[in-house]
């Protein structure tokens, strides 16, 4: 009763025999061994577990391991390229964007979809863009800085200010 | 202490790197040949009676190993859950608490049973098939009708539901009769969850061999986690390795033991197999630890003029089903229930009440959080009350000599909270903002302003102090230094580092006191078979007033025994050598040098003063000599929306006191958090149960509101510097301060903004409904003329 699943992850193809009801983020952690994705809910709220699938960004709780057939996935393992952090992983470094790090991952590939589809975000957009993670440590403040530093550092001109922020001045 | 040049830099954080490529390593990160997975099946009720559980089906089901309850436990567990005494010493009643229910369950997930299975899908499967037959029993949910003669009993048989009952400082009638005005409030703390991001987890190895276990626990204190298991099974402490890896958060929420922290290694040595359990989302909202969860009756008088006069606090505290290891803790809400201020009187009273939901147990803050509540709405509520400025009444009534020894007989060590509060008060543009918020009256708009000058007591602790309250242990704290034959420099510390980074500030000490570079030194923690005998872990902001100052002191260690070997290799006298950014020489002659590396080379050589032995290595215990009292004031500055009650927070300023700061990103870092999360509890944020039949109906975060990005706006941070005489770094502490100060702030700026229509006072968490009713009611009252003076005596 166990089905084929053949994708692409981090741009290495990966073929195995999983239950149907296998979680895709269980199959990243456990079967793939990819354990950079992780897990702090049940129902989907938190956004821990977010990586790409096809280029978009998917909490990998809401997907069966076998939905991911044929299907291309960037995890956070799958970001640094050539040993050089990718301009977000650079950018939570170097804003303190976080703390316990457990969040982080989710958060990063959030902001990765949401960049590619917003180069230039405001502070609220950002806001906006990643309302399906949660972190429980930073308050937000350093992790909305990261990413308006990575979308500078990756091409988009410097995010304007958000209303909210611009009385702010950390 | 030497020039400095790392303490007080902006590091970036050396954990971060692997962090953000996907590379930490938390508990479920980690496995063993041949791990089962453990699932936990637990009570639907809030209280029951055990009348049988048949396992016959769920024994059968796919990949299951074995099924283990009560009976099985029970050989080879033994001894009861720890209670600290705490600062509570009258305790009334403590009923035992074995990981798991024999006969009677107490709480809604109380474990009943466990199933271990081949896979995490399979054990959960199989737990879904186990028959247990309860007896549904009444369910305690109210903490005044708990105390009632005629209610039912937490623990079936119990003589009452009183935890315990201590009086502090009784009334004192004549100094109360001194007050001009007095108000009368009730505060209620809702329960809070506390949802560090990765939940609790254990994973748990056998050997049988050897008879040694190790387990990985996602934990704030792992030596204290090896002292407690070691003893419930009977084992050595040398043969129990405790290793808390990456911690995805804590809060406070893990630090006691729990259920499953015995239950796991237990089900490990029973089976033979490697166990793992981790928390689902639901479990942890169900069964960690809760924070808060109090209620307090309060009054308080003074004068025409502002003068304060009496403060009197009766604090009711939920305790749940069980005494939390920490849970008495909690009752320093009324050591700190003075806040910055000179009251001539505090009276003060814990009342802690059994009731049939989960534990609490500290959760970040831990009573100072209310304290700095209450205190502040009081000291609003008498600015309303005498028509004065929330900031001229505060600034009339703080605390200006230090040490200040309070009412309680805890020595505030160093303050200038007026400072902090004409800051904040710069930063937030007041006088501006005020009239802003008359302009806005006059158009219907709600505008306020609200006030936190917050203090807490943290650095835990001195052992004369903490050594009575843990029941014997002091929360001192230990670092080991190990210098290494070419230089480089191993650091051991007790505390533990869960997004506080003290991989990075650590080093920034023994940089500047052993002249070593920053990156020739590696720290680690987490780990009991490293380092020194005991750990005290992290938690009340204790790690770098207490742990910090472990490592400073070991690192003066290692120094003193560079300086007594380098007058033996320069054929000097040991006060004729000068230690000098991590060089020796004789005095008058620094270009004869050696660097530290050279003396530790030659601490492993033959050539040392006569008695020394070889190396350069040193463990220290710090014992500080008092506590720490950070302070500072915050204001949050909100509209509440005339129709809907919404509140918009529009800024949040916070001015902090932490005394020197050895790593500014990172302490603004934990400002932002605390902040959050103080927030989170004014405006989002509440465990809630059916106050029937006992059930939870926050059990996922689609009920639990832990807030987005979208709730917060960019927060407006600055600091004084009042360093502490208490310790050589003058450090104090900065992890806790946002949410002492934050619940305040906001609650008494949703206050400010609704006074035009008579609403005193607002619970948390201030959602819309609640706002929206409050209101109406306002709005229904006032039309018959009603002033709304029925808060006033």
């Amino acid at each position: 009763m166990k089905h084929k699943v053949a994708t692409t992850i981090n741009g290495r193809r990966h073929e195995d025999e999983v239950e149907p009801r296998l979680l895709l983020v269980h199959y990243i952690r456990d079967v793939a061994g990819l354990t950079g994705t992780h897990v702090g809910c049940d129902t989907s709220q938190c956004g821990a577990c977010t990586i790409l699938v096809d280029g978009k960004a998917v909490k990998s709780c809401t997907m069966f391991a076998v939905q991911a057939e044929g299907k291309s996935l960037t995890t956070i393992e799958g970001m640094a390229k050539d040993g050089e952090l990718h301009p977000l992983q650079q950018a939570f470094w170097d804003e303190h964007g976080l703390q316990c790090g457990f969040c982080t991952p989710g958060m990063i590939m959030a902001a990765a979809y949401l960049l590619a589809e917003n180069p230039r975000p405001t502070d609220d957009e950002i806001r906006k863009g990643l309302e399906g993670n949660l972190c429980r440590c930073t308050g937000y403040v350093n992790i909305i800085k990261s990413v308006r530093s990575a979308a500078k550092t990756m091409g988009g001109s410097a995010a304007r200010a958000g209303e909210k922020s611009a009385a702010g001045r950390s | 202490m030497a020039i400095t040049t790392m303490i007080g830099a902006k590091i970036h954080r050396r954990e971060d790197p692997r962090l953000v490529s996907g590379e930490g390593h938390y508990v479920d990160d980690f496995t063993r040949p041949g791990t089962v997975s453990l699932a936990v099946v637990r009570s639907p009720f809030a209280h029951a009676r055990i009348k049988s559980i048949d396992i016959t089906a769920a024994s059968k089901a796919p990949g299951v190993v074995a099924i283990y309850t009560h009976k099985d436990f029970a050989k080879v567990l033994s001894g009861i859950m720890p209670v600290t005494p705490s600062f509570v010493a009258e305790k009334k009643h403590n009923p035992p608490r074995f990981p798991i229910a024999e006969k009677e369950v107490v709480y809604q997930s109380e474990p009943v049973a466990v199933v271990l299975a081949e896979t995490n899908y399979q054990a959960a499967d199989a737990g879904s098939l186990i028959d247990v037959d309860y007896e549904q029993l009444p369910a305690v949910m109210d903490l005044e009708k708990a105390l009632e003669p005629k209610s039912p009993h937490v623990h079936d048989g119990a003589a009452d539901n009183l935890g315990w009952d201590l009086t502090y400082i009784p009334d004192d009638v004549a100094v109360m009769k001194e007050a001009d005005v007095v108000v009368k409030q009730r505060i209620l703390q809702q329960r809070l969850a506390p949802t560090s991001m990765e939940t609790r987890g254990v994973l748990a190895e056998y050997a049988r061999g050897d008879g040694t276990m190790t387990v990985w626990m996602s934990s704030q204190s792992p030596h204290f986690a090896r002292l407690f298991l070691a003893g419930a099974m009977g084992l050595p402490e040398t043969r129990v390795r405790v290793i808390s890896p990456d911690v995805g958060g804590g809060f406070g929420s893990k630090i006691s033991p729990y259920s499953e922290d015995w239950l796991v290694p237990a089900a490990a040595k029973l089976s033979g197999r490697p166990v793992k359990w981790i928390e689902t989302r639901t479990e942890s909202l169900q069964t960690t630890t809760h924070g808060r969860g109090m209620i307090f009756d309060l009054e308080a008088g003074a004068k025409k003029d502002g003068t304060l006069v009496f403060l009197k606090v009766t604090q009711y505290m939920d305790i749940g089903g069980y005494m939390g290891t920490f849970s008495a803790f909690q009752a320093n809400s009324c050591l700190l229930a003075g806040g910055a201020y000179n009251w001539k009187h505090i009276a003060a009273r814990t009342i802690g009440v059994l009731t049939n939901r989960v534990p609490t147990d500290p959760y970040r803050g831990a009573g100072r959080p209310e304290a700095t509540h209450l205190c502040e709405r009081m000291i609003d509520l008498l600015a309303g009350e005498l028509k004065m400025d929330p900031a001229e009444i505060r600034r009339k009534n703080f605390i200006t000599d230090f040490p200040h020894t309070s009412h309680f007989g805890l020595v505030y060590d160093s303050g200038a909270y007026e400072k902090a509060l004409d800051r904040a008060l710069e930063m937030a543009g007041y006088e501006k903002l005020r009239r802003e918020q008359e302009e806005g009256r006059k158009h219907g708009r709600y505008l306020g302003i609200g006030l936190s000058s917050w203090i807490e007591i943290c650095g835990f602790g001195p052992s004369a102090g903490t050594a009575p309250a843990t029941g014997g242990i002091a929360l001192v704290e230990s670092a080991q230094v190990r210098v290494f034959p070419t230089g480089s420099v191993a650091v051991y510390v007790g505390t533990h580092s869960h997004g506080q980074g003290h991989d990075t500030t650590f080093p920034q000490i023994v940089a500047d006191t052993l002249g070593v570079p920053y990156d020739m030194i590696e720290m680690r923690h987490g780990d009991t078979a490293e380092g020194p005998a005991f750990g005290y872990g992290t938690y009340g902001s204790r790690s770098l007033a207490v742990g910090g100052m472990a490592v400073h002191k070991a690192s003066k260690k290692v120094v003193a025994k560079a300086t007594k070997l380098a007058a033996h290799i320069f054929e000097a006298a040991e006060e004729d050598i000068v230690f000098d950014h991590g060089h020796f020489y004789v005095k008058g002659s620094p270009d004869k040098r050696k660097a530290l590396g050279e003396i530790a080379f030659a601490s492993f050589g033959m050539n040392l003063p006569e008695g020394m032995e070889q190396s350069l290595e040193a463990v220290a215990y710090y014992d500080p000599s008092n506590f720490v009292f950070p302070f500072g004031t915050h204001i949050a500055i909100v509209e509440v929306d005339a129709e809907t009650g919404d509140v918009d927070l529009k800024r949040y300023i916070a001015v902090d006191d932490c005394g020197n700061i050895i790593n500014p990103m990172i302490v603004d870092g934990q400002v932002h958090g605390g902040v959050a999360q103080g927030i989170a509890q004014a405006l989002y944020e509440e465990v809630v149960y059916d106050e029937e039949s006992g059930q939870m109906r926050t059990g996922t975060l689609t009920d639990y509101l832990v807030p987005t990005a979208n709730e917060f706006p960019m927060f407006e941070l600055d600091h004084t510097v009042t360093p502490t005489p208490t310790n050589e770094l003058g450090v104090k502490g900065i992890g806790e301060a946002g949410t002492i100060a934050a619940s305040a702030a906001v609650i008494n700026a949703i206050c400010d903004a609704l006074a035009p229509l008579g609403i005193k006072h607002v619970d948390m968490p201030a959602s819309p409904d609640r706002i929206w009713k409050q209101m109406q009611n306002a709005r229904g009252t006032s039309r018959d003329g009603h002033d709304g003076k029925e808060a006033r005596k």
